[in-house]
């Protein structure tokens, strides 16, 4: 039994979530028992190889799910309400923009090709607030705009005659509009320039700033991703290999595949060698039992054929048997809710 | 790694002054005429403007530059699929554009092409022998025990092992590393002297990444290939390139080694680009960057003098405005750039005001 307490001031407070699809030829694992905290006003930024759930988590989050869902399960509190017992119509209204909302992957093209940017960006604001007018309307949708640095005479303009960098301002501004706890941004920098990406992430920086939003940054991009990050959550194979903070994270990261990640990140300055890592992740569909990355893991050893559980060091979570000895506890043991049907 | 790469760049110099580059680009000019109505004269695109290098045989070299700044239309204008609005192409002595067909079919022999997006580049219905065997067929290698041999030759060498199990796959079936190691073996499999590679490793994943960077590198070495690196990611390109060649709004700004270039860039677009990627620091998070304002110009008309101007924090009124700076040598030889910064003239104007 965890405090209440503890749920109410977090932004985003995931237990145990898990998210597996069903596919003719079996089940995919792509979020595997999932925990972490988001305070208010931070940035989590997670990162992984493609294929390692990180998306999937995202849609988890804000409950984006296709029909073949298998299984669906865990508590997210945002903003200390409990958005699981919510059923989808519920979740629509109460939950998703106005507490949470996503920038998905590719958002260069998630605009409608018809609608002129006021419209666009007031959709969701309208949907939520149905008794504000118009003016106050077009009010907020102008000062959302001027926040992300869209110019006030494109208002009326069309997707297609912005440019990239634009169209990614003006998806962030529809995200911003209705004021959520938490907003998800799905690779949000990976088609631009790195101009382009240096200023939007400057955005996003005043956002948190300025509006105390939260951000979950899913990307692939580590070095970029730093920009905004406060906390680091590494993924692999759908599930969570270390939770830190960005400053202990940089400067050590403590799981190997962390490490090997890092070590295979270009740098412009220093002159390290550049590392790859060797094989590639397992199959969502059967992966392995034992610790996910043992095949690829120099340091792998006996005890990496059982499942390592989550580790507790300080303020930092860490999958990986190394560090038995150095935990100060069992944060959540392994397979967490595989014997358990009811919640605690 | 860097030791290496000083040392064979300065035999390259040694080379250069021995004989003539393997590839000179001359006075280029790629423009796109526009039209109205199908017909009118509508102006033009000036996608390069008047670009002058030389690629000496065995150096790899990176051309990077924003979305829009020519460096797709000087990489077609090289690979010789758009003919230029002036200026030359000249390959081993000899003009691209002279001698007809049969010219640039030789051309096209000694070139290899890696594209961007690997699953777009290879088609989806070919298994990767097919994909493999069709330059060797349009060389005129039509001996079928020549060509297995060949595939599997350039398979083990892109490190798609073993050969025997991919030879009948089917794109879709490999992992993105192992289709841009397709596409690697395909535009290698002529033996070319001269590799193009249009943003290799963008679409992959940052751990792939570092894998094919080092085989290109590999390869690079091995053959003594002459390499175009083109991307707009800085940080890769100190792995791989032993001079950056910066491209901004269709001129060429800035060029030197790698390492001058990162430690001492003279541009001010290059400081904008240097400062603006990010190494993994967590400190990152706590400023804003200075990114320079506006976005790049339109090519249709671009601005006068210095193309850079209307965005450059040190731009000096009544010059950069109206003049073109010439292209010059500055700090190290072999580094030069096109700014009035260090230019008499524009340390007048500069003292003047």
């Amino acid at each position: 039994m965890h405090s209440h307490k503890e749920e109410q001031d977090q932004a985003l407070h995931v237990n145990d979530l898990v998210l597996y699809f069903q596919l003719t030829h079996g089940v995919v694992q792509a979020v595997d028992h999932i925990s972490f905290s988001l305070p208010k006003q931070r940035a989590v930024v997670v990162i992984g190889e493609s294929g390692c759930g990180k998306t999937s988590m995202g849609h988890a989050l804000t409950r984006l799910l296709p029909r073949n869902v298998h299984r669906y399960s865990g508590e997210i509190y945002i903003d200390g309400m409990e958005t699981m017992r919510l059923d989808d119509e519920e979740y629509r209204v109460q939950v998703r923009w106005t507490k949470i909302s996503l920038v998905p992957q590719a958002a260069m093209n998630a605009l409608n090709p018809v609608l002129k940017l006021r419209d666009q960006v007031l959709e969701p604001l309208l949907l939520h607030e149905p008794d504000l007018s118009q003016e106050e309307g077009m009010e907020r949708v102008r000062e959302v705009l001027r926040f992300v640095g869209v110019p006030e005479g494109f208002i009326d303009r069309y997707p297609f005659e912005l440019s990239g960098g634009m169209r990614q301002r003006v998806v962030i501004a529809m995200a911003l509009i209705t004021n959520p706890t938490v907003i998800v941004l799905d690779e949000p920098t990976s088609a631009l320039d790195v101009l382009t990406q240096a200023n939007i992430y400057n955005v996003l920086k005043r956002i948190k700033w300025e509006m105390g939003t939260s951000f979950v940054l899913i990307t692939h991009d580590v070095a970029t991703s730093s920009e905004l990050a406060d906390d680091v959550l590494v993924m692999y194979a759908g599930q969570l290999m270390e939770y830190s903070s960005a400053d202990l994270f940089f400067d050590k990261p403590l799981h190997p595949y962390a490490q090997m990640l890092m070590a295979a990140v270009p740098k412009l300055h220093g002159d390290e060698d550049l590392h790859f890592i060797p094989g590639k992740p397992p199959s969502l569909l059967s992966p392995p039992t034992g610790c996910r990355f043992a095949d690829r893991c120099p340091h792998a050893f006996d005890k990496c054929a059982d499942e390592p559980p989550v580790f507790r060091l300080g303020t930092r979570t860490v999958k990986c048997w190394l560090f038995e000895d150095k935990a100060d506890e069992i944060a959540s043991p392994a397979g967490a809710t595989m014997q358990s049907g009811g919640n605690s | 790694m860097n030791a290496q790469a000083t040392q064979s760049s300065e035999k390259v110099v040694n080379v250069e002054q021995a004989v003539q580059p393997l590839l000179s680009v001359r006075n280029l000019r790629v423009w796109y005429e526009l039209k109205r109505f199908g017909f009118l004269h509508a102006g033009y695109v000036k996608a390069v403007d008047n670009v002058n290098f030389d690629l000496p045989a065995g150096e790899s070299i990176a051309v990077v530059g924003e979305s829009g700044c020519g460096k797709s239309s000087l990489m077609k204008a090289i690979l010789g699929l758009v003919k230029p609005y002036e200026g030359d192409i000249v390959f081993e002595g000899h003009s691209i554009w002279d001698g007809g067909r049969e010219r640039m079919r030789a051309y096209n022999m000694e070139v290899g092409y890696v594209q961007q997006d690997p699953y777009g580049a290879l088609p989806p219905f070919m298994t990767i022998r097919r994909i493999l065997a069709e330059p060797l067929i349009l060389a005129g290698i039509k001996d079928k025990d020549e060509q297995l041999d060949r595939i599997v030759r350039s398979l083990e060498e892109v490190k798609v092992t073993p050969p025997s199990d991919f030879l009948n796959k089917y794109p879709h079936m490999l992992s993105g590393g192992q289709q841009q190691r397709i596409v690697i073996a395909r535009a290698l499999i002529r033996n070319p002297k001269m590799l193009i590679a249009d943003e290799p490793v963008s679409m992959l994943d940052a751990s792939v990444r570092v894998e094919i960077l080092k085989l290109l590198k590999d390869v690079q070495e091995e053959r003594g290939l002459s390499v175009v690196y083109i991307t707009h990611d800085l940080s890769t390109v100190r792995y791989f390139s032993e001079r950056i060649f910066v491209m901004y709004a269709g001129k060429l700004v800035e060029q030197a080694k790698t390492n001058e270039i990162l430690s001492n860039p003279q541009f001010p677009y290059t400081w904008a680009l240097l400062n603006a990627i990010s190494d993994p620091l967590h400190e990152n998070a706590t400023k804003l960057r200075k990114i320079p304002p506006g976005e790049p110009p339109s090519l249709i008309e671009p601005p006068k003098g210095c193309r850079f101007h209307p965005r450059c924090s040190r731009a000096i009124e009544g010059l950069c405005d109206t003049e073109e700076p010439p292209i010059q040598e500055v700090a190290e030889p072999g580094h030069y750039t096109a700014c009035w910064l260090y230019h008499e003239k524009g340390k007048q104007h500069e003292s003047a005001a």
